[in-house]
């Protein structure tokens, strides 16, 4: 008894967030409190990293042919689509391999977070039904997994770097910037992708053709700078996709050392937090039905 | 989550307070909906959504102290009401209070991924309910060994029998040190050895912790955990008292006449 009270006092005194006291009532206009949802959300930050952890473990991340496999898949995927661009321009350009792969990479990363964040919360079904804790962890723990698969990709992108002799320069550190909005970006997609797969389960089907005609649309085939050659209502369209500012802005610094125009800075910043918090207040406005819905 | 938290509790002799709660969702009768059959559904006009009256107006409070237990028909409402109280399912309408930690154990669902093995299953269940990582690391291996599953903890818990993850989901939730306990049918799939364990566990827990509260058709169990009892039927609460008095005009109710069949069991 004692002990149970010391531990007690720990908790109160603490001021960690694990009140003692509990109040639940209606969401108000479908949304639970912010502040707490979140101060939640960081106190158990552990739990989503303890989970991406185990992903990759289960993936056999751990192993030589495990973390092998996440560079071999992407670098055949970019040879394949070298020789189809080099068969349809006619033309060999080994800076162009390059390109291909510093932005298939990145595109990969986005693909992966929203393909494996849409499954994050059907997946865990059991866990939704029998524990309270903020939802949203989920699909951010898809999306951690994810950016570690894409870690092992860097190294090799920076040996076909050297290999094709591209320029170096303090500047491409400053493609950080731009990863880091497509990691916020897919935050905010994988959120709104695992709420909809709750309620149609075939999202997970049909993603893979939505992703494939985005990668088209975005700078991953061709280059920012053949857009001049683009027909006026293919080059609004790609120009509005979020993927043109980010991935754009992105292979220009780290593969150029070339600074991206200012309007590319912006639109990137306003496209990651723009769908990060309709994303995260889609999901939680909805968060509650998950555990009726997944019985 | 969903709980407006105060750091200092108002102090009080409740452990759970519940007034005029109803709980009112919406959910489809397909087992798996799909945007196909919801085109098709739309094309001819129709809608697959139900909307269900779990809990109808129920308001109760629990002492500090009190076992009470739950029973009632399927679908009556009783899942929901713990879920309710665990801020799993917050109110449509209504409010309820919980002073102290809650850990559940509901429903037959106890593993979390299969894929993972019985200790990461332990692991994330911990994190998951709010603990820190060295809370969780300290209490692993202890929750492991409760278990008795020898090596099979670590094996994926694909490989494990219904009973077997009924222990990981069982050891987990005791092991939380939690104020309030909350227990929903997760015995019926334990073996005898088990259950005798499991039992005294619970004894052990309703004399350290606030409250508890068990979830059982087993009758026979509620009668002798229990110092209260509550009979839900469909969303409403018909009945709490004396558990003894509770069965009885259950038993009324359902019209079954008492007998070892169905008093014995858990």
């Amino acid at each position: 008894m004692v002990v149970k009270d010391m531990t007690a006092v720990r908790r109160e005194r603490g001021g960690d967030f694990n009140p003692v006291y509990h109040q639940y009532g209606p969401h108000r206009a479908g949304l639970p409190p912010l502040v707490n949802y979140f101060k939640e959300l960081w106190h158990r930050r552990e739990f989503a990293v303890e989970m991406s952890r185990a992903t990759l473990r289960g993936a056999n991340m751990n192993t030589f042919f495990g973390q092998a496999w996440l560079v071999i898949n992407p670098l055949l995927l970019a040879g394949i689509y070298y020789l189809l661009v080099t068969i349809i321009r006619q033309k060999h350009d080994p800076s162009f391999f390059t390109h291909l792969t510093c932005s298939l990479f990145a595109f990969t990363l986005v693909q992966t977070a929203v393909t494996s964040g849409a499954k994050s919360v059907t997946a865990s079904g059991k866990l939704v039904l029998n524990t309270a804790f903020p939802r949203l962890l989920m699909p951010l723990s898809a999306v951690r997994t994810a950016f570690f698969r894409f870690l092992p990709t860097i190294p090799v992108y920076l040996v076909l770097h050297i290999i094709t002799g591209q320029p170096w320069s303090p500047k491409m550190l400053l493609s950080l910037y731009f990863l880091a909005m497509m990691v916020v970006f897919s935050m905010g997609l994988a959120a709104v992708f695992a709420t909809l797969q709750v309620y149609f389960r075939d999202t997970t089907s049909f993603l893979p053709y939505f992703v494939r005609l985005w990668m088209y649309l975005s700078p991953v085939l061709w280059a920012p700078e053949m857009l001049n050659t683009m027909g006026r209502a293919v080059r609004v369209v790609v120009q509005i996709n979020p993927m043109y500012s980010m991935l754009g802005g992105y292979t220009d610094l780290l593969q150029e050392s070339r600074l991206p125009p200012t309007y590319m800075w912006v639109a990137a910043a306003a496209w990651a937090v723009g769908f990060a918090v309709i994303g995260f207040l889609f999901f939680m406005s909805r968060e509650r039905e998950f555990a009726v819905r997944l019985v | 989550m969903s709980s407006l938290s105060v750091l200092f509790s108002p102090a009080t002799d409740y452990a759970v307070k519940v007034e005029d709660l109803s709980i009112t969702y919406r959910t489809t009768f397909e087992r798996k909906p799909t945007l196909r059959s919801a085109l098709k559904r739309f094309g001819r006009g129709e809608r697959a959504i139900k909307e269900v009256q779990a809990i109808k107006n129920v308001s109760f409070d629990v002492r500090n102290g009190t076992s009470m237990g739950i029973i009632g028909a399927n679908g009556a409402g009783k899942s929901t009401l713990m879920r309710a109280m665990a801020g799993i399912l917050p109110p449509t309408t209504g409010s309820i209070e919980v002073w102290g930690r809650a850990s559940t154990l509901l429903a037959l669902g106890v593993g979390f991924n299969n894929a993972l093995s019985g200790r990461e299953n332990i692991i994330l269940g911990g994190l998951a309910s709010g603990l820190s990582r060295k809370e969780v690391e300290a209490r692993a291996d202890l929750i492991a060994d409760w278990t008795e599953l020898g090596d099979f903890i670590d094996m994926p818990m694909r490989t494990y029998s219904s009973g077997m993850s009924a222990r990981v989901g069982f050891s987990v939730a005791v092991h939380m040190e939690p104020d309030i306990l909350m227990i929903d049918e997760a015995l019926s799939t334990g073996d005898a050895h088990f259950r005798e364990k499991a039992n005294a566990k619970m004894a052990e827990l309703r004399d350290s912790a606030r409250a508890m509260f068990l979830v059982s058709h087993g009758l026979g169990s509620i009668k002798e955990m229990c110092n209260e009892a509550m009979w839900l039927d469909k969303g409403t609460l018909m009945m709490r008292g004396e558990p003894e008095e509770v069965v009885e005009a259950y038993m009324e109710f359902l019209k079954v006449k008492r007998s070892a069949t169905t008093t014995e069991d858990i």
